[in-house]
């Protein structure tokens, strides 16, 4: 495949990818029925006649679901539509009990929105296309038997939001950052707990390549069941590189849907599934057309919390915070709550977004899964760090011990005064005790010090090192560096 | 409006019917002069008039979002023909 990597890598193609993401919404109940859509029971604990498509059975709205969706509208500056209607997509499928799919096809409630994101420095806005709502189908599981599979419909009716993005997309990289920007937006909402490995957010990508310059779309593949983010820059990368041979080698691309083997690496196609790719949709004739009227637009607009971007410039305002810092801190709610946690124990923003972004993401992202960073796991409170750097600030800790105190506290969740004081790290400011480790540090070494004298400046460092090492790391690094200074030179 | 005898042959297959050579010669027929007739509506000029999905002038109701059914999978597995514990089992599907 070099071939048709480098003159991909050329520039003599151009990627055209648009995605279309699912996201569950963490209502309580499924859709249109009472039954739970929480995640993980035993098989077929969460149904009931409605979700199991017993006959004679009706579909009841859930009006909080209509609620979350309406938040994912407003927050991608979308134009909510007063009026949509309910359809039905039909197809066969041993998870889909009904034989169709409630959802919406002609009239959906959300159109028209837009969505930025930050990659390498860089803010890219796509454009959406629409939001609908629909309900999501059961599970199968296949490795139990080798000729039976099992169906469990728990998940069968939970609400899901589509979201579909224009093809604006030009790089693997590029959808995977759309998406964790988009994971980041439905945990602000509160509507979604976001979470990839257990499925409850996943993605197709439609994926075409065209020669740089032309205006119109090339031939698409779809490719299905990418639930990482490291699937969807995986699964892009190998699909270019796929139409870009076939293209190279005077071939054409077949419109067809593909699956993402993430084991082998590669995109197999599903044609089993082509021919069912009439999906005959009509309106839904057991739902009423549902109507979303100003009131309940700004009801819910008005209970909007603020949303990443607006975070990240009041980070950058009243924090006096970097954009890149800013950006980094505010990606996930949960991380920017943990900053300000912080900054309201102890006034020194600056200080605690350094640590923050570099020792307490890196412990927090070995104990999350891919692409994950989970705070419920860390060891310490925000307000511990606080602690930390305040001990820094008023001088009873150098920086440098600073780091051993956070690395006892990564392993024993203790308050780091504790730390300070049953180590016996605390600085050592007595200048009389440091004028001693001085005296003693020049008189062992008489030989290093007629070297300094004859000029050879650079021997200070190896007398600092001395006389920290002697105080074990607790004496105040400006004092020893004033008191050597006045020792050696005077 | 007469239909020809593969397109009843290709809507079969997605409702999953199994035709005789004999059926799909009557059906095309019949299922011809049903959508002539549904289609003497179209004769009608509907240019004033918004499209209509329901003819019940109300728009939808609404359940809050409370847990109130489930918790009985002995009961939603009862008709299946197969089953392993409680789950539904069907022919594996083959990807």
């Amino acid at each position: 495949m070099s071939a048709a990597r480098s003159y991909y890598q050329e520039g003599g193609f151009e990627t055209v990818i648009g995605l279309e993401v699912h996201c569950q919404l963490a209502t309580a109940s499924k859709l249109f029925c009472g039954c739970s859509a929480a995640f993980g029971a035993g098989a077929n604990e969460h149904t009931c006649p409605v979700c199991l498509a017993m006959p004679g059975v009706l579909p009841v709205l859930n009006r909080c679901a209509v609620d979350y969706a309406i938040r994912a509208a407003l927050a991608t500056d979308s134009t909510i539509n007063t009026n949509s209607r309910w359809a039905r997509k039909n197809y066969f499928y041993p998870d889909l009990p009904k034989a169709y799919q409630i959802t919406q096809y002609e009239q959906p409630y959300c159109e028209h929105g837009r969505v930025t994101f930050d990659l390498d420095g860089t803010e890219h806005t796509v454009r959406l296309t629409r939001i609908h709502m629909e309900e999501d189908a059961g599970k199968s599981v296949h490795d139990a038997h080798a000729s039976w599979s099992l169906v469990d419909l728990n998940r069968a009716g939970v609400p899901l939001l589509e979201i579909v993005s224009e093809p604006e997309l030009r790089s693997g990289a590029e959808a995977s950052a759309y998406m964790r920007k988009m994971r980041s937006l439905v945990r602000y909402l509160g509507i979604s707990d976001g979470n990839m490995n257990e499925g409850s957010m996943r993605c197709d990508a439609n994926v075409s390549l065209r020669k740089r310059g032309a205006t119109t779309l090339g031939t698409r593949a779809e490719i299905k069941n990418l639930n990482s983010f490291r699937s969807i820059e995986r699964a892009i990368a190998y699909e270019i590189e796929r139409q870009a041979e076939i293209l190279l080698g005077g071939g054409a691309i077949v419109q067809e849907t593909r699956l993402w083997d993430a084991d082998r690496g590669v995109t197999r196609s599903m044609r089993s599934k082509e021919e069912a790719h009439d999906y005959r949709y009509f309106p839904e004739p057991d739902l009423l057309p549902l109507v979303i009227d100003d009131a309940w637009i700004e009801r819910a607009r008005s209970e909007l919390p603020e949303l990443p971007d607006a975070r990240r410039g009041r980070f950058v305002t009243s924090y006096g915070l970097s954009g890149y810092d800013s950006g980094v801190l505010t990606a996930s709610k949960e991380l920017a709550d943990w900053f300000e946690a912080a900054v309201a124990a102890h006034d020194n923003p600056k200080a605690l977004a350094n640590w923050i972004t570099s020792e307490v993401l890196r412990i927090a992202n070995e104990s999350g899964a891919e692409g994950e960073t989970d705070f419920s796991q860390l060891p310490f409170a925000p307000e511990h760090l606080a602690a930390l750097v305040r001990l820094i600030d008023d001088g009873t800790i150098s920086g440098k011990i600073a780091k051993t105190v956070f690395s006892k506290m990564v392993e024993s969740g203790d308050d780091p005064a504790a730390i300070v004081a049953r180590e016996g790290l605390v600085q050592v400011t007595d200048e009389g005790a440091i004028t001693a480790i001085v005296d003693s540090v020049v008189a062992a070494n008489t030989a290093k010090v007629a070297e300094y004298k004859s000029g050879k400046d650079k021997l200070f460092g190896f007398f600092v090192g001395q006389v920290m090492k002697e105080s074990q790391g607790k004496a105040n690094p400006a004092s020893v560096n004033r008191l050597l200074k006045e020792r050696l030179d005077g | 409006m007469p239909l020809d005898e593969n397109e009843i042959r290709r809507v079969a297959v997605l409702a999953r019917l199994h035709l005789g050579e004999d059926e799909v010669a009557r059906l095309t027929g019949d299922l011809g002069r049903i959508l002539g007739f549904v289609g003497k509506l179209a004769e009608l000029d509907t240019s004033d008039i918004e499209p209509t999905s329901h003819v019940v002038a109300m728009s939808t109701p609404y359940r809050e979002d409370e847990v109130t059914t489930g918790g009985d999978p002995d009961s939603a597995i009862t008709n299946a023909p197969r089953r392993d514990g409680h789950y539904f089992v069907v022919p594996r599907i083959i990807e």
